[in-house]
């Protein structure tokens, strides 16, 4: 195999190789290579097949703008990334590298019918021709495209690799550290600011890598970067940053960074985070991010062979690679001379300078004559050929039709430069049109952020450096020479490529968007950029138009007859460039994906066999299994023994809150619907709390422990909204009333005891406590002591059985668990879980709030109009509730439900109608909110919500479900123990 | 991400350490269960939705835990002025002649 | 009588840190929740025997225990020691509510010179000694979770959340210790 590797040119160390597979075959490259300059070095430019024509394509750039060579870079069969730009890809070795979007092989693809076909792949195709029948696109159309276009193929394993985060804070964050950048942040640093430095390449240096004719405070611009780097990192207030992208640029100088930190090494160390996302939060933000040179669109230049000739130029300078032995230049600019001349002073054969310029630079054109250069002014490359690569460019003077075709392996272009304003434009700057270049570059500024550079449109060195160090807030005086200026170069459509023309003159490479293209959205009617943007897919890939936009723009003015300007531009949008899934989920995978909340009884209910169910994060035991039941045994069994006997339930995540406070009452009065100055201490009361507008928002027990203390509990699930909640209303509407609030829902640990046994269970265990119903009836609660802890004890009931809830220091919960169950157990107790309790508080009607109410649910309608103080002046709710819609006759209430198949378990969600003939759309009552098999009534029983519900006591409504219609009769909502003895022991 | 100006804890911070709260200067009406059905609605659900400048309230839920107010932009996202709950309706700073709504 | 309580705390057995990030869990300790306004912390001061801070990301602390500003009439005040802290607020005489806590919390103290790194892992706080010097506290949050932080020393911290939190935030910790310079 030839290489193409030049003795003595570049920056590689010849001794360091690295082996690598492109689609199978062994190949070498050197340490520091990209995947791109290691191809070329073996001569390979045939890298992929575009998205839609399947043409074949080589590498176009040197960097983070490449849209034609995404390749699938692989360690092994899980770590393996598609779509990865070759460019920016660094090889190690072993690296499993292949080509995308082609089959069988990237030099025979099939998919390149499509090429032959492009006349119906016209800009708008898809969304004229597919659009109907509806059916046909999700079946036929949608298949076939994904198939045909597709690009990488992700793996489908889990990704074994980690991922860090990383918050951070800085004075000045610099992005980019070319000249200006470099610049910018050791000037900053000298201040004593913290300093930030990023740059997306392994290297710093910027431009300083490719251009060889820049040199700062009399060194070469290469060794200058160096020198700089070296003196930024032996400062303890600066953090260099390479290989990480400032991919966003948010709100209040917010910048998410992506480091790629193992993606280029060999055997990376297992304790190394694959990438690693920084969350900055910087002072000030400098923007030297350079710019980005142009192609230029012309007949067929898309060619592997076919790159930016500051490609070329960074292939040479820095990677020692030659792209060709036979080199043709098309350019518009300057700076593609010095490309050329590079090349040619490498030994390279530098054919023709063609230039679309009619009088380009004198002192450029004798240099080129000294080189012995051919140069074409006013000339046009008008079309290329070569199969998988170029082998010829035709050329033509401006204007004639005389082409003469001039053999090359290699044609280097520059229509000049676009100044990246990207992420200048994600942090909502505005944009100005420079009319004289031809480019848009900052104007006006959202945050504190200042541009440098070539992204600021500052061409001469000198002056950039001056810029720069005055961006970093500090004094440096550098001086500065280089070749050109980086303005000038043209935007549009070349010679040859007009609007008279049907040739493919790509202006997207990645989306396969021509100049055509363009053209055909403005006949069709688009006339804003956005539109046509979206009708022709332009800028749309993942390359986001770095190279389109501004030809895209300029080729729809020029039809449209408009001023660049008012056709607009398109907003640039983070990420700058791609990045993946695992850096901006980091940590949080896993067992980290969420919190996942376990009450201290946790391990006791794990090893008495429970199965769990989440509610809101935390884990809670669902049911308890014995040997050979399923969940329906298991909770049929549960639900029989709690009531014959006793239950004992973990009920830690009910929400507590304190209430502590000379005017805890008066707060509470408010809060609730219910009136609370007339709860005794010892005494617990169900109360209701609604939103102002009279709707339930949550309920819970509160008990009363001393005048100024109460205890608050809440739904598991509304815990964290009701203190934010009540926390509002205490600080911004009644400021003055002396109470606070603390949430001790995790304080305590809280088991419930409920049955006929259940003070049997208990009463060993607790002292100094009378536990009898004289001494402390139902809704009592006590401060004790069980087993030697201050405990609150709570007599109350969820399950209409006796009950109590014993509540101790949440260290202490299992050992009481464990001493509570040891009872329980022995007088035929049983453990239950959430299942259960929902059905015996269903066979007493008693409401869970979130799932019998949905937020349009008042006291009344849930049945609990007691429930609502007729004679408080005041609470939140109170005005909400006399609101004409909450008073009005045939609101939805709850109610109950008995299927009359006994055997027949509604589905909660059901809908419930009068008339089950009605034609359709029928009249929908309501919809049944609970149901469940109760073991203990041998029957079915549901709880519903349904239109003047206590109206309809006794008659019959109908569920209708997809294969039968059920009928259930109403009914008032407590199905067991109407009369309530039970709960009084 | 916004950086949010808490006037309790006197620095600012992450908004992920922040509630927003809607529209501040809405006081809960002293007599409310006697306010008309206008009087309520106008209350609990009509709301500004203001383009542009915007008094908001906002809670350091994660932070100090208070309540508070600001003055923002929400065009620009822009936080003009971070002030404590209670205090009226802060103008606008910088700006010469009143903002509408000034006098609530 | 019956049989005695034992006591089961949260994160018993955990491990787990670097060279440069040492994380354990705390040891059980006593804490309350106090509120109070400006007009009643000098005579909790007093009684608790210690100066209640009333800057903003501050503590004070004297003996065994430390006094940790959250809010405005908000502190955490946790005693390492005997206790008694309920009883001290109570004996003030002032208005105020002291409610103990001690159980709701747990404690994972982060020690060495990756500490803030690996806390930066999920906190959004500059940990900066400039920005957040020795005994400064604040609530704030640690990836998913709510915690309180106490800068215990220039590389020493104590991370206080809320117990069924803890396993997540050792579990964070842990990994972004890894990622700790």
């Amino acid at each position: 195999m030839t290489s193409h590797r030049i003795k003595g040119a570049g920056r590689l160390t010849p001794a360091r190789k690295a082996r690598f597979t492109f689609d199978g075959k062994i190949y070498t490259a050197l340490e520091g290579d990209t995947v791109a300059s290691a191809l070329l070095a073996n001569g390979v430019h045939l890298m992929g097949r575009s998205f839609k024509y399947h043409r074949p394509r080589g590498i176009l750039s040197a960097g983070a703008e490449e849209p034609n060579a995404l390749l699938d870079v692989a360690r092994d069969s899980a770590r393996c990334q598609p779509n990865v730009r070759a460019s920016v890809q660094e090889v190690f070795d072993g690296a499993i590298i292949q080509s995308q979007n082609r089959w069988p092989f990237l030099s025979f693809d099939i998919g390149g019918i499509n090429n032959l076909l492009s006349p119906f792949f016209a800009a708008g195709f898809y969304y004229k021709t597919f659009m109907w029948p509806r059916e046909a696109w999700a079946k036929l159309y949608e298949p076939i495209i994904r198939r045909a276009a597709g690009l990488g193929v992700a793996p489908k394993e889990e990704d074994p690799d980690h991922y860090a985060n990383r918050f951070a804070h800085c004075d000045v964050l610099v992005a980019g550290a070319g000249a200006a950048g470099l610049t910018a942040a050791l000037s900053a640093a000298e201040t004593g600011a913290s300093v930030i430095l990023v740059d997306e390449r392994a290297e710093v240096g910027g431009a300083l890598l490719f251009d060889s004719g820049i040199v700062i405070d009399g060194k070469p611009g290469y060794d200058w970067a160096h020198g700089v780097l070296a003196r930024l990192k032996a400062m303890p207030n600066v953090r260099v940053l390479t290989r990480t992208t400032v991919f966003g640029y948010y709100n209040h100088n917010f910048i998410g960074l992506a480091e790629r930190v193992t993606d280029h090494l060999p055997r990376p160390n297992k304790s190394l985070p694959r990438e690693r996302l920084w969350q900055v939060r910087a002072k000030k933000v400098v923007l030297a991010t350079g710019a980005i040179e142009r192609h230029m669109v012309f007949a067929n230049n898309d060619r592997p062979g076919i790159m930016l000739a500051s490609a070329a130029r960074m292939y040479l300078n820095h990677y020692g690679v030659a792209v060709g032995s036979k080199v043709g230049v098309y350019t518009a600019h300057d700076s593609a001379y010095e490309a050329a001349f590079d090349l040619k002073r490498a030994g390279i054969d530098v054919v023709s300078i063609v230039d679309c310029r009619a009088k380009p630079n004198e002192a450029l054109l004798s240099a080129a004559r000294v080189l012995g250069i051919e140069v074409l002014s006013g000339y046009s490359v008008v079309n290329t050929s070569g199969r998988l690569r170029i082998s010829s460019m035709t050329v033509a003077r401006n204007g004639s039709t005389n082409h003469r075709k001039i053999p090359v392996d290699a044609l280097l272009m520059s229509g000049g430069w676009t100044p990246s304003v990207h992420l200048f434009s994600q942090s909502r700057g505005k944009l100005k049109f420079d009319a004289e270049n031809q480019r848009f570059l900052p104007n006006i500024y959202a945050e504190a952020c200042v541009s440098v550079g070539a992204c600021n449109g500052t061409d001469e060195i000198g002056a950039l450096l001056a810029e720069a160090s005055a961006a970093g807030g500090g004094a440096l005086n550098l001086s500065g020479e280089s070749a050109y200026a980086w303005t000038g170069g043209m935007i549009g459509a070349a010679e040859g490529a007009g609007p008279d023309t049907a040739v493919k003159a790509f202006v997207d490479f990645q989306h396969d968007v021509t100049a055509k293209d363009i053209r055909l959205a403005v006949r069709e009617g688009m006339h804003s950029i956005e539109h046509i943007k979206r009708f022709t897919t332009n800028g749309m890939a993942s390359d986001q138009g770095k190279l389109s936009n501004m030809h895209g723009l300029a080729i729809a003015a020029e039809m449209l007859g408009k001023d660049i300007p008012q056709v607009g531009l398109t907003t640039f949008r983070a990420p700058y460039t791609p990045v993946t899934y695992g850096t901006l989920i980091a940590h949080s995978r896993g067992d980290l994906f969420d919190p996942a909340r376990k009450t201290p009884l946790h391990g006791e209910l794990v090893a008495a066999g429970a199965e769990f169910e989440d509610v809101g994060n935390w884990k809670r035991a669902w049911y308890f299994p014995r040997r050979g039941e399923d969940m329906h045994a298991a909770v049929n069994r549960e639900c029989k023994t709690a009531r014959e006997v006793a239950g004992i339930f973990d009920a830690s995540t009910l929400g507590k809150i304190e209430v502590v406070g000379p005017d805890a009452a008066k707060f509470l009065n408010l809060m609730y619907t219910n009136a609370w100055d007339n709860l005794k201490p010892g005494k617990c009361r169900y109360g209701i709390m609604t939103r102002e507008d009279g709707f339930i928002y949550d309920d819970g027990v509160v008990g009363r422990l001393a005048e100024d203390r109460f205890h608050v509990t809440t739904t598991t699930g509304g815990a964290p909204r009701v203190l934010h909640h009540m926390e509002d209303y205490l600080q911004t509407e009644f400021p003055d009333l002396k109470v606070w609030l603390t949430s001790t829902t995790e304080q305590w640990a809280v088991i419930a005891v409920q049955g006929p046994k259940a003070r049997d269970i208990i009463e060993p265990l607790v002292e100094g406590l009378d536990l009898s119903n004289e001494a402390f009836p139902h809704m009592s609660v006590a401060e004790c002591t069980v087993m030697g802890v201050p405990a609150r004890l709570f007599r109350v009931s969820f399950t209409g059985e006796i009950g109590f809830e014993v509540n101790v220091p949440a260290d202490y919960g299992a050992s009481v668990w464990k001493a509570i169950w040891e009872r329980g157990e022995a007088l035929g107790a049983c453990l239950y879980g959430t299942e259960t309790m929902h059905v015996l508080r269903a066979e007493k009607g008693y409401i869970i709030v979130g799932q019998d109410t949905d937020g349009t649910v008042t006291p009344d309608d849930a049945g609990y109009g007691w429930a609502v103080s007729k004679k408080k002046m005041d609470f939140v709710g109170i005005r909400g509730l006399k609101r004409p819609d909450l008073i009005r006759s045939g609101r939805k209430q709850l109610v109950g439900l008995l299927t009359q198949d006994l055997t027949e378990v509604l589905e909660e969600g059901g809908q419930i109608v009068a008339d089950p003939n009605e034609p359709k759309p029928m009249t929908m009552l309501g919809h049944v909110t609970s149901a469940y098999w109760s073991e203990n009534l041998g029957r079915s029983i549901a709880i519903a919500l349904v239109a003047d519900g206590r109206a309809r006591m006794g008659k019959t409504v109908y569920i209708p479900m997809k294969d039968k219609t059920i009928a259930a009769t109403v009914t008032d909502m407590v199905f067991f123990d109407k009369e309530g003895g039970r709960i009084h022991g | 991400m916004l950086l949010i100006h808490c006037p309790y804890c006197g620095e600012s911070r992450s908004e992920l350490e922040f509630r927003w709260a809607g529209e501040a200067h809405i006081a809960r009406p002293e007599n409310i269960a006697e306010i008309s059905d206008e009087a309520f609605a106008e209350y609990f659900f009509i709301r500004d939705n203001t383009k542009g400048i915007a008094w908001e309230r906002w809670r350091h839920i994660h932070g100090c835990g208070r309540f508070f107010n600001t003055i923002r932009d929400t065009v620009s996202d822009k936080f003009l002025l971070s002030y404590k709950a209670g205090l009226a309706r802060q103008p606008v700073p910088g700006a010469s002649e009143p903002v509408e709504g000034d006098a609530a | 009588m019956a049989e005695l309580a034992t006591r089961a705390v949260p994160l018993a057995g955990a491990h787990g840190g670097t060279a440069s990030v040492r994380l354990k869990p705390a040891s059980s300790a006593h804490r309350i929740s106090l509120r109070a306004g400006e007009d009643a912390v000098s005579t909790l001061s007093t009684t608790l025997g210690l100066s209640l801070p009333t800057q903003p990301k501050t503590s004070a602390s004297s003996g065994s225990r430390t006094a940790l500003w959250l809010g405005p009439d908000e502190w955490l005040v946790i005693d390492e020691g005997e206790g008694g802290l309920v009883e001290a607020a109570r004996s003030s005489g002032a208005v105020h509510s002291a409610t103990d806590v001690s159980h709701r919390n747990t404690a994972i103290l982060i020690e060495g010179p990756g500490s803030s790194d690996a806390l930066n892992g999920g906190c959004p706080l500059d940990l900066s000694l400039k920005a957040f010097p020795v005994g400064s506290c604040a609530r704030t949050l640690f990836g998913k979770i709510e915690v309180v932080l106490l800068r215990t020393g220039e590389q020493s911290f104590r991370l206080e959340c809320w117990r069924s939190f803890s396993e997540y935030a050792f579990g964070l910790l842990r990994e972004a210790a890894l990622d700790a310079e």
